[in-house]
């Protein structure tokens, strides 16, 4: 039963001008689970993140070589279109950004870029993500008061329900909790247990005891280097490598 | 080999296919938008250029009549028996420039010393909208001030008729001084806290730190700042015109009717047909105007790339 | 001890500059106001000029002023607005950015005057309008172009980059999330700035005198733009220098007072829209 990864990186290389950033990056997630990324402080993770999406076209002078497969097809390929791209590998940030719009035109947004316009459709797909979010009873009576009223944690959910409305496959999420407070914090972290049922995650995070409670997978990068890739289980109790055991318990980052 | 996965992959894509007539729309319209925004940038480069081409080709035509000699060296300006000489109107807006910074700068610099060093909040919240107030009134109507109070006033005060540089000069002062001061205030906030807290703890008074520190540390906004102000006064036209007397000669004091580039060109522009030499040494004279503004932008950028290097 | 007293003098002389800038500027509000106010009546504002008896009014330059005004900003603004958001968005470190840049510079500093010649060679002259409101507000534009792409670069780039960042990451185009939310966002400096290019161009005269002309039209209001359109600032300037007429100190002196009056009001309706925008933007709660 071959069921292909959902996601692939093949020799991946990044170069922001002469500096080598990503160094034959090869990855594969399977479908429905949840990839952590770990690693310490600017050894990559993010900036693998952003090729997922190819945020990464936003910065001057980025080259990349080598593949990203999403579904097995290279997202880095000359046919290849980035608008439908991002309509199926959504990113959450690491700082919430809602727009200044009411929380209804927020979660509205996605949707009608790509062409949905009848009322209806609207508030149901506007109800229905803020309910997978965990968001709705919350915001219910106010739909349409604006989105920066609301507390931080909200503010991140909002913006993963924003992302939900537009019904990707995979969530890229950039440290999406290091901006919020304990309890918002395990309430995110609660939500990707749900969301990991229909969506593939990916989650970068400088949290340790985060990657050991939420993922199946874990990543371990250093200075551009995929070091070491296993189950969460395994990379946090045994790890194969001496470095990814060093970080692990604190001698480093 | 159709597992439950690709089967389910290939029902999503059904029902909400990735790329739609829509999107291709969208995209269509991203594509003709960015030519829209890019045409916009170049029309503003090629405004610029045709101006600098038209007035400059028109201009240079006197010269098939003129010799530059004359034009900038002499100072008979009898069109009517074909003298051209702009000299006098090149001299009165160098005084007239020069004499309107010098009146202008101290009471500019000492209110941006005050607003950014001395003044309460209170002041500086009657200060800031007053000095933006200024900066509104329209010229002509700093032209009719000047006309029907300070002109009166200087003809009093010195048994002569008032008109001339000394008028105009007070006016342009008192319509640059808001950017000299605005820009100044700029930069003096600019300056790093710690300058000030060194002079202070070596027991320096606020006077002697405003005066040893901060105006120097500050020299390059403020001549910014005094340089746009200068180019506001040499391209200023109505009030100038109001209180100068425009009569096409040498100044003999600053209370002598003259003329400067910009009231030499509004004065003539009605009296003067397109395609004579009359009219196209006016186009001579906005092309040197345009000439001097460029030599303002050129010192200010030099002004303020050494200002970086420090 | 020397310098302690030039201290406490200096500190006596700044705020005595403080207060002669407050009481100049109260002085020429005072003087224009209270020698033009009286002059205005219902006659006044929107009555005919005369030619050469007493008692005309400045109804058609009023309008003028305002009908101008109206159309340079439907000229200067797509264009102000659109290169301002290519600098912003879409410009690039490149020969062709920098050029653009240099040029909007010199615009911004070439003066009125010159904008008055090219404005008659070019539209006046060469395109035939003659003296047109056209041809005026043609030239005006000139003057608020780069002033509009300034304050339009401006204002996008005070908007926060995560929101570019999410509207992208959502699927959006460039132009879907320059038009749904940075521009949006950034519309209250907008309109700050605009207003403020309004209330210039309001005062502007030297630019007018050769393309919309010196006199008016004989019906009022006239809505065509071909005919010859004087302004109220440039009228001001008119009556002062070579009109007959017996009252003509009078008129210039309420003309004065009128200008003052509509810019002032300009200038403080700026604040209201953007501040009514700005609160509905960030939060309502």
């Amino acid at each position: 039963m071959a069921i292909k990864p959902k996601i692939k990186a093949e020799k991946l290389n990044l170069f922001y001008g002469d500096h080598h950033a990503l160094h034959d990056i090869q990855l594969n997630i399977e479908t429905n689970t949840i990839a952590a990324l770990i690693g310490p402080s600017g050894c990559g993770k993010s900036t693998f993140l952003r090729t997922l999406n190819r945020m990464n076209d936003l910065i001057d002078n980025v080259r990349i070589t080598g593949d990203v497969l999403v579904d097995g097809h290279n997202i880095y390929g000359g046919d290849s279109d980035v608008v439908s791209l991002r309509k199926r590998v959504g990113m959450v940030f690491q700082r919430p950004n809602p727009f200044p719009m009411s929380v209804y035109d927020n979660i509205a947004y996605g949707p009608r870029i790509h062409g949905t316009k009848k009322k209806a459709k609207l508030d149901e797909i506007v109800e229905h993500s803020l309910t997978q979010a965990a968001l709705w009873d919350e915001v219910k009576d106010r739909l349409h008061k604006s989105a920066l009223g609301l507390s931080g944690g909200q503010q991140q959910r909002l913006c993963i329900a924003r992302l939900l409305a537009v019904e990707p496959d995979v969530l890229l999420m950039d440290e999406p909790t290091s901006a919020l407070d304990p309890i918002s914090t395990l309430k995110v972290e609660e939500l990707t247990q749900t969301l990991k049922q229909q969506y593939t995650i990916i989650i970068v995070t400088h949290n340790m005891q985060q990657a050991a409670r939420i993922s199946d997978i874990t990543s371990f990068f250093l200075n551009g280097y995929l070091v070491e890739t296993d189950k969460t289980d395994k990379i946090f109790t045994n790890p194969n490598d001496q470095r990814t055991e060093d970080y692990i318990t604190g001698r480093f980052g | 080999m159709n597992s439950v996965a690709d089967k389910l992959v290939n029902a999503k894509e059904k029902t909400r296919p990735l790329v739609t007539s829509w999107t291709r729309a969208q995209q269509r319209h991203d594509s003709l938008m960015r030519w829209v925004f890019v045409g916009s940038a170049a029309l503003v480069s090629a405004i610029i250029f045709s101006i600098i081409v038209f007035v400059g080709m028109q201009g240079v035509k006197t010269f098939a009549d003129v010799s530059p000699l004359e034009f900038f060296f002499s100072t008979d300006w009898t069109p009517t028996s074909n003298s051209f000489g702009a000299l006098p109107f090149l001299y009165s807006t160098l005084l007239l420039t020069l004499l309107s910074v010098v009146l202008a700068v101290p009471l500019a610099l000492s209110g941006a010393l005050f607003m950014a060093k001395i003044a309460p909040k209170w002041m500086r919240e009657i200060l800031r909208p007053a000095t933006d107030l200024f900066v509104g009134i329209p010229s002509v109507v700093y032209g009719l001030i000047g006309m029907t109070f300070i002109v009166p006033l200087l003809g009093r005060m010195t048994g002569g008729i008032g008109y001339g540089i000394l008028p105009a000069a007070i006016i342009l002062a008192v319509m640059i001084m808001p950017t000299i001061l605005s820009i100044s205030e700029d930069a003096l906030r600019a300056l790093p806290g710690r300058l000030e807290e060194a002079s202070l703890a070596l027991g320096a008074t606020r006077w002697q730190t405003m005066w040893r520190v901060l105006l120097p540390a500050a020299r390059p906004g403020i001549l910014t700042g005094i340089i746009l102000g200068m180019g506001r006064a040499i391209g200023e036209t109505m009030a100038v015109f109001m209180v100068i007397g425009n009569s096409p000669q040498m100044p003999k004091s600053l209370l002598d009717s003259t003329t400067v580039l910009t009231t030499a060109i509004v004065k003539d522009m009605g009296n003067t047909n397109y395609g004579t030499t009359w009219n196209n040494a006016l186009y001579l004279m906005a092309l040197v105007l345009l000439v001097i503004s460029l030599a303002l932008i050129l010192f200010i950028r030099i002004v303020a790339k050494r200002s970086e290097l420090k | 001890m020397n310098s302690r007293v030039t201290d406490k003098l200096a500190t006596v002389y700044f705020w005595v500059s403080g207060i002669a800038i407050i009481a100049l500027l109260a002085a020429f509000l005072i003087r224009i106001l209270g020698d033009g106010i009286p002059h205005l009546s219902w006659h006044f504002l929107f009555g005919r000029p005369e030619e050469i008896v007493a008692g005309g009014g400045v109804g058609p330059q009023l309008f003028n002023s305002f009908y101008i005004l109206f159309l340079s900003l439907l000229i200067s603004v797509p264009i102000g607005v659109g290169a301002g958001v290519y600098l912003a968005v879409y410009a690039q470190k490149s020969k062709f950015t920098d050029l653009v840049r240099i040029s909007v510079e010199v615009l911004s500093s070439v003066p009125s005057i010159v904008f008055g010649l090219f404005g008659f060679l070019l539209f006046a002259n060469l395109l035939g309008l003659k003296f047109s409101i056209l041809g005026g507000a043609a030239t005006l534009s000139l003057l608020n172009l780069p002033v509009l792409v300034r304050v339009t670069e401006e204002a996008i780039r005070t908007v926060p980059e995560s929101y570019w960042e999410a509207s992208l990451a959502l699927g959006s185009t460039k132009w879907q999330a320059i038009r749904k939310v940075l521009i949006p966002a950034a519309l209250p400096t907008l309109i700050t700035g605009i207003t403020l290019v309004a209330g210039r161009a309001l005062g502007e005269s030297a630019i007018l005198i050769y393309t919309a002309g010196l006199s008016v039209s004989r019906f009022f209001p006239d809505f065509n733009p071909l005919k010859m359109g004087e302004t109220l600032s440039v009228h001001l300037w008119y009556i002062q220098a070579e009109s007959l007429v017996p009252d003509a100190k009078n008129i210039a002196q309420g003309s004065a007072a009128l200008l003052l009056i509509v810019v002032l009001v300009f200038n403080l309706l700026v604040g209201i829209p953007s501040r009514i925008l700005q609160k509905r933007l960030t939060g309502g709660k």
